[in-house]
């Protein structure tokens, strides 16, 4: 029969890897925050629903070149709509979506991408992605948001580039 | 397994109490498992919603029906039925005040009535999350507000037996199973006061007009402060019968008594401060505090793999007696006939995988790949779905023989539900897994979705959640079929006692400080500040109550 000292050692021969792993993940996870730069959404900012017509993007909503490849994406999320709904941009443009919801929460999953946003009244969230390949991604309210949430989607189509 | 019943006291009247617990609890699952089934047919292509509308009247009715009867009513009436049942019986002392056990489970019933007229008459269609500005019917609100002060008198009546308890029995360490049980209440006490702030401070008074709006970030942080240790709250009594009761049925001892308060307590301590990591995709969050809840949230994750090891290492020891061999074929030696142990078992080996699962959940940038996707739902049957309610189950396949005392009506029967449940529910929540992995949204109506013919790749999978829920449903049926049939029609009595686990190794000799309480309070009312006392503050005096409600069903 295992006494004391036997059992200890076998605690503690699982208890080291079992502090061991979750720290090497989490070491991993900060390499990629950090050193990749792949960051959750944060503090962006807030808007009032209601002023949406005083308050800048917001002000000038749908798809926007900002500069030479780089596009600003306003957009406003309502029941059951995305506006803009389809975002048609050249290959190889740098893509920022600026994005709130105008009444209940709602999301905005552009799975291809990575964009992953919860939309919500009063909040405005941003990502920024490259497409660099023509194709389309399809973009998915993923937050319930009432009877009619599974209408509520978009596309992006990044189209050739023209030389 | 069992042997004679036990010499201790019979708590007759706690018995009633656990009983009238689990009644509620059973006809809540019930009803969660049926309309869950509907929704994984939708999935499938099956739309049955136009042939049972009067009484649901859409897919999300349903699907607040189900988040609310299974997460909510079907856990919380069993785990306060469950634990009072087994701190009476571990501290072989019975309720310090019936009439406190029975005003508990009073007001958890009027708050369930409250809850359920507007949630069965499609006027609360908010799921069981509730996110505002949607709004659901005040009495909602109000209903579900009792059932968590009703929480409140559980854990003060389990705390009232236990200083009877400790005023017999000074320097005794707390028997295990009741400590474990005051854990979980202790936990889960705390960490219910976000939801009751939610509650008092912003819906409530919304709901009755008494202020002009709400926000929707406040309150979304105050819920899932509240919301992930009530993931705990549903698990550690999951934990409690894998300790003190399971190593009993596979062959009698708990590894180490020590070692499982270890991982109580830090679970005490660590189960609250973690509940940002279902906000990453929220903007109005500094990353900062995301990432200290991503390292708080890896840091619970250790007490669970303490419970692993110390589970598994008794379920070995018990097999090994029984004649078992081999580095891992000693598995196969465990007492598989008995379904109560069978049920916890393959619970457990589904937790493993929900554990893997949800540690992506927690990683911080990668939840990006699976925020909100069907991979969300597949994490969560396999633990609140199945490491908890499986494990529910087989403790039923002994307490309600034990509090009938008529013994279980077929238990082939009974083990072919707890195979079914395990089969149907690792092809379902594989599936679900496979779609959130191919950016499928969860909480969403997939078989009529305007985009569902765009992703081939989604329409392939989708009807295995259909094959893996009539499994599933369909074990159910057999599982609410042997427990009437055990109450209604079984003539042999039960010979069943409670299973309770001697020890390999005991308590004598640990640090005192393994048996007390204000040291771990303190610390878990520490980290909460750190980790939320900023966010909190500056949510609750920055953000404007001025967005108005809607209703969207």
């Amino acid at each position: 029969m295992m006494r004391g000292m036997t059992i200890y050692l076998y605690e503690l021969a699982w208890m080291l890897p079992s502090v061991a792993i979750p720290a090497a993940m989490l070491v991993a996870l900060i390499v990629t925050a950090f050193g990749a730069g792949i960051h959750v959404p944060g503090v962006e900012g807030r808007v009032d629903p209601t002023k949406f017509a005083e308050t800048a993007p917001f002000n000038e909503p749908g798809v926007v070149e900002v500069e030479p490849s780089r596009y600003e994406v306003r957009m406003i999320a309502g029941i059951w709509f995305f506006s803009p709904n389809e975002v048609r941009v050249p290959a190889g443009s740098t893509v920022t979506f600026i994005a709130t919801s105008r009444d209940v929460i709602h999301g905005l999953a552009l799975h291809d991408a990575n964009i992953n946003l919860m939309l919500l009244p009063g909040r405005v969230a941003r990502a920024t992605v490259q497409f660099n390949t023509p194709g389309e991604h399809l973009f998915v309210c993923h937050e319930y948001c009432g009877i009619a949430h599974h209408t509520m989607f978009g596309k992006v189509i990044v189209e050739p580039r023209q030389r | 397994m069992q042997s004679p019943p036990s010499a201790a006291l019979a708590f007759t009247a706690e018995n009633r109490l656990t009983a009238a617990y689990l009644i509620v609890a059973l006809i809540a699952l019930f009803v969660g498992v049926v309309t869950g089934f509907l929704q994984a047919l939708e999935h499938a292509g099956i739309n049955l919603y136009p042939k049972v509308a009067p009484l649901i009247q859409s897919y999300y009715h349903g699907l607040s029906l189900h988040g609310v009867m299974n997460v909510l009513v079907w856990t919380t009436f069993f785990i306060s039925g469950f634990l009072t049942f087994a701190t009476v019986y571990a501290l072989n002392t019975p309720l310090q005040s019936m009439a406190l056990g029975w005003a508990a489970f009073g007001l958890m019933i009027a708050g369930l009535m409250v809850t359920a007229i507007p949630l069965l008459g499609n006027q609360a269609t908010v799921l069981f999350t509730f996110y505002p500005p949607m709004k659901a019917h005040s009495a909602f609100y109000v209903g579900l507000t009792l059932v968590v002060a009703a929480t409140w008198l559980v854990t003060l009546s389990l705390f009232r037996t236990y200083r009877v308890w400790r005023a017999q029995h000074p320097g005794e360490w707390t028997p295990l199973a009741a400590f474990m049980a005051l854990i979980t209440f202790a936990m889960w006490t705390i960490a219910s006061l976000g939801i009751a702030a939610e509650m008092l401070f912003l819906l409530i008074p919304w709901a009755l007009d008494w202020l002009p709006g709400t926000d929707a970030l406040l309150a979304r942080t105050l819920f899932w402060f509240s919301g992930h240790p009530l993931v705990y709250f549903w698990l550690l009594p999951a934990y409690i019968s894998w300790y003190t009761m399971v190593p009993y049925q596979a062959g009698r001892r708990l590894f180490s008594d020590p070692m499982a308060r270890v991982s109580f307590l830090l679970f005490l301590t660590l189960s609250i401060p973690v509940g940002i990591h279902h906000q990453y995709a929220d903007p109005g969050i500094h990353q900062s505090w995301k990432l200290l809840h991503a390292f708080l949230t890896f840091a619970v994750f250790f007490p669970s793999l303490l419970t692993f090891f110390n589970v598994v290492a008794s379920l070995e020891s018990g097999a090994r007696a029984r004649g078992g061999r081999g580095l891992l074929l000693w598995f196969t030696r465990l007492p598989w006939g008995d379904p109560s142990l069978a049920a916890q078992v393959l619970a457990m080996v589904l937790f493993a995988f929900g554990g893997i699962s949800g540690l992506v959940n927690a990683s911080y940038n990668v939840n990006l790949v699976v925020h909100n996707t069907a991979w969300v739902p597949g994490h969560f049957h396999l633990t609140v779905g199945t490491a908890v309610t499986l494990t529910f189950m087989g403790i039923t396949y002994w307490l309600i023989p034990y509090l009938s005392g008529r013994a279980l009506w077929n238990r082939h029967l009974a083990l072919m539900q707890v195979w079914l449940w395990f089969i149907g529910m690792a092809i379902f929540s594989n599936s679900l897994h496979r779609l959130g992995l191919l950016g499928m949204p969860r909480r969403t109506m997939i078989g009529s979705a305007s985009y569902l013919a765009l992703q081939p790749d989604w329409q392939g999978v989708l009807p295995l959640v259909g094959w893996g829920a009539t499994l599933l449903f369909t074990g159910s049926l057999g599982y609410f079929t042997t427990i009437v049939m055990t109450v209604a029609a079984s003539r042999q009595p039960a010979a069943i006692g409670i299973p309770a686990a001697e020890v390999l190794a005991g308590p004598e000799g640990a640090p005192r400080i393994l048996d007390r309480w204000w040291p771990w309070l303190v610390v878990a009312g520490l980290l909460i500040l750190l980790a939320y006392g900023p966010t909190i503050a500056e949510l609750v005096s920055t953000s404007p109550l001025s967005a108005p409600g809607y209703r969207v069903w």
